[in-house]
């Protein structure tokens, strides 16, 4: 049996165990301004829809040598364990670091399938993909790597994916009829180069959890020397090197961070996309795991950044987007069971957030108008010059 | 096959009572539309081995349709006659496999971007059901108990902070006895008022001793059973073309002789431990998990007026593919971070308790294992207050009621 959406528990949507009314889009535009609040409590940024012409614009530089890192928040964590008061503790880190030097859009939602891969996919290509969330599978319509390479003439070099290994395999590129094969971007799975490098080895396993949406299946890593090769050859580091500072992390998003900064640092691509993973191990109902996936998060999003600047490839030419691919279930709404999940299609869990920062941003600045998730490629494409033909989304006016 | 082909012989299939009171409300289950009625099947099948609140519930929403005019019945569910199926689903066989049809009808919904529409309407049948069959007042106020952090030396953050604002935080109870205590409390309801499966005891660890008429499940008197299931999804995901919605499917179909339990005189209380393991995410493998989701559905299934659930330290945090081996040695635990899942697993009982009727007279009590930090909800006790009394568990049970 083949289906593609987040494994549902049934009963989640059929029978709700008492169950209360709402309207979905003001739970969105409440949420959107209990964001906004927290942040003008807490990090003392502007309300964007009334100070367009307040904080400050950073030069974006000629358009030919922008660089883009998109992080997805991966796993979705909710406002009450990240921006409300009692969730701050958290992410110390975007709230005084990143935040203030951001444009912050506190209504971003995705109405769209509520799996990992396939919401992933949807932010890649901007439109809502419906490929089966758990096969390895392509999306359907075109990626922002094939537009970005097709249309301004970029190397494979110049587009990577750096992501955890369920199915993410295939994001880079679409099997859309406009692009042929290799148009897209090149796909590294951390996971995978570990497997590969250890031979299995016990001593990597924190680094090697897998299936946090799917819990009770964990299909073995495959790594081969494929992989092996990637690492030597692309990433110019040796399996012994690899090991040795594999070995000193915490996390498989830990891992991916690594290994960006590597990237960054031999091949320095101009269209560069981290999926986050560590927060969805929430699927396990253990909250205190879910709450070191967010922290940990928050700290690897700031340690980014400052990569970022630091790398003079990087410094002063570079647009870093922050979001979560979607939210988590809210804790009163009966079909679900509060943040271990994503399966209710509540508007908490539909609702995110996003920031923007870096070259050519407002900073300091907040926007409570809804945009959608499916608007960050054509937004990239007006920042970067390409065209997002085939995407449903509409480019975010405010970052233009 | 629509709902309106139905015959009393399209139940054949069923358990005897289910297929009884399936070919008694066969005229109304005719006249809903599939979107709906699948649902109400999946109730409906496994009536044999549902808790009696439950059937209770079934037997009043059906005798509810039965009443409903053909005009009432269209007005109630519009909303769900709206869900455009395809072919494949009204093909599927429904009626023997609602669960599995249940599956594939939530893939259908999610993809054709149809999920908010079902959603509306789920949620505002269930309103309306609310309102013509107002859920029966328990027999006597529900009394919830959390007992959080054993093993943990100390809070690595303050505790309650979810619960606080609804009643009252002790800060100096006496925790001498106090898991006997709260026993003795829930076996005096029990005796009070003998109702099946209306008092329980979960335990996130080993069970202690208790008395006779409190239904008791347990993450160690599990351990065989979990130890089965474990094996079984290591040879099942072995197997060419297993993926995670297969192995779900499997999962969902097992019954409590596949997991090793041998019969008893209990087959419902089996049926629900099986699907605590089976249906349950992380009840597996993290006895914090099981002991919140066990408390769950034991509030949303057999609409308890007691239920005490305590957690225990689970596993430390490995791989997942070690997690998921069945393993004989002691794993090693991790008291503060499962403090933390259960002060979360605690706000969880309370809301899911409030979810049943009486809800404004239901009382609910947190206590920290072994130490002096306890929170108390009762509409007697003042809500959002702090009190340093020194004070014994019972005598705190004796303040909320």
């Amino acid at each position: 049996m083949t289906f593609r959406t987040p494994l549902d528990d049934a009963c989640a949507l059929h029978r709700p165990f008492g169950g209360r009314i709402s309207n979905p889009r003001e739970i969105a535009r409440q949420l959107a301004l209990s964001r906004r609040e927290f942040l003008r409590s807490a990090a003392g940024v502007a309300v964007g829809s009334t100070l367009l012409h307040g904080g400050t614009l950073l030069a974006a530089g000629p358009q030919s040598k922008r660089k883009v890192v998109v992080i997805t928040f991966g796993g979705g964590a909710r406002d009450q364990e990240t921006f409300a008061p009692e969730g701050q503790a958290n992410i110390p880190n975007l709230m005084r670091e990143l935040i203030p030097q951001s444009a912050f859009f506190t209504q971003v939602i995705n109405r769209g399938i509520l799996g990992h891969y396939v919401a992933t996919a949807s932010l890649a290509t901007g439109t809502y993909e419906t490929v089966n969330n758990f096969a390895s599978l392509p999306p359907e319509s075109p990626t922002v790597f094939e537009y970005f390479r097709k249309q301004l003439k970029r190397p494979a070099s110049d587009a990577w994916v750096v992501a955890p290994s369920n199915g993410f395999n295939r994001i880079g590129e679409s099997n859309h009829r406009s692009f042929g094969v290799g148009t897209g971007a090149r796909v590294i799975l951390p996971k995978y180069l570990l497997s590969a490098a250890t031979s299995g080895s016990t001593d990597y396993g924190h680094l090697l959890r897998d299936s946090y949406e799917t819990p009770l299946y964990a299909p073995e890593l495959g790594g081969s020397k494929f992989e092996l090769d990637q690492m030597e050859g692309i990433l110019k580091l040796s399996v012994d090197d690899f090991k040795a500072n594999a070995r000193n992390l915490a996390s498989p998003d830990e891992l991916s961070v690594y290994v960006v900064r590597r990237l960054m640092q031999q091949l320095a691509p101009s269209l560069l996309w981290v999926t986050m993973h560590d927060i969805d191990i929430a699927h396990a109902g253990a909250y205190s795991l879910y709450i070191e996936g967010i922290r940990r998060s928050d700290r690897l999003c700031a340690e980014l950044w400052k990569v970022i600047q630091s790398e003079p490839e990087y410094r002063g030419k570079t647009t870093m987007f922050i979001l979560p691919d979607f939210g988590r279930d809210a804790d009163d709404d009966s079909g679900g069971n509060g943040f271990q999940h994503h399966r209710t299609g509540d508007a908490l869990s539909r609702t995110t957030w996003m920031m923007a920062l870096g070259a050519g941003i407002r900073e300091g600045v907040v926007f409570d108008q809804p945009v959608e998730t499916i608007d960050l490629v054509p937004t990239l494409g007006a920042l970067m010059g390409f065209s997002a033909t085939f995407s449903r989304g509409k480019p975010i006016s405010a970052l233009l | 096959m629509v709902p309106a082909d139905l015959k009393s012989e399209s139940f054949h299939g069923y358990a005897p009572e289910a297929q009884k009171l399936a070919v008694e409300y066969l005229g109304a289950l005719r006249r809903l539309p599939l979107a709906f009625l699948s649902g109400l099947l999946r109730e409906i099948i496994d009536y044999d081995f549902r808790f009696p609140a439950e059937r209770k519930t079934i037997e009043r929403e059906l005798s509810n349709l039965n009443s409903l005019s053909a005009a009432q019945t269209k007005d109630w569910f519009e909303g769900f006659a709206e869900v455009q199926l395809s072919s494949k689903l009204e093909q599927f066989d429904w009626v023997n496999a609602p669960a599995q049809f249940l599956e594939q009808l939530s893939a259908h919904l999610w993809t054709t971007h149809q999920l908010d529409r079902f959603r509306a309407a789920a949620l505002a049948y269930a309103e309306r059901l609310r309102e013509a069959v107002p859920p029966e007042a328990p027999v006597v106020p529900r009394l919830g108990i959390a007992v959080i952090g054993a093993g943990a030396d100390a809070a690595p953050e303050p505790l309650f902070r979810k619960l606080r604002s609804h009643g009252a935080y002790f800060t100096n109870v006496q925790p001498e006895n106090g898991m006997s205590d709260l026993l003795e409390a829930i076996a005096a309801r029990a005796n009070a008022h003998p109702l099946p499966y209306g008092h329980w005891y979960i335990d996130g660890g080993q069970e202690l001793p208790h008395p006779s008429g409190i239904t008791c499940v347990s993450y160690q008197g599990l351990e065989p059973a979990r130890t089965a299931l474990l094996r079984r999804i290591q040879q099942e995901t072995k197997k060419a073309g297993m993926g995670p919605e297969a192995l779900r499917t499997i999962m969902a179909q097992m019954q409590p002789v596949d997991l090793g339990m041998s019969a008893s005189e209990d087959p419902v209380l089996d049926r629900f431990k099986t699907k605590v393991l089976t249906e349950g995410s992380g009840t597996q493998i993290f006895s914090t998990s099981f002991a919140q989701w066990t408390a769950r559905e034991a509030w949303r299934r057999a609409q308890p007026v007691t239920v005490l659930v305590r957690f225990a330290p689970r596993q430390r945090q490995k791989p997942m593919n070690e997690l998921l081996l069945p393993n004989s040695q002691s794993p090693e635990l991790d008291p503060v971070g499962s403090l933390m899942d259960a002060d979360m697993g605690a706000y969880y009982n309370w809301l899911n308790q409030q979810r049943l009727s009486g809800s404004t007279q239901s009382m609910f009590i947190a206590w920290f294992e072994n130490h002096n930090e306890a929170v108390a909800i009762s509409p007697l006790l003042p809500r959002g207050t702090e009190s340093s009394a020194a004070a014994k568990l019972p005598q705190l049970l004796s303040w909320m009621s």
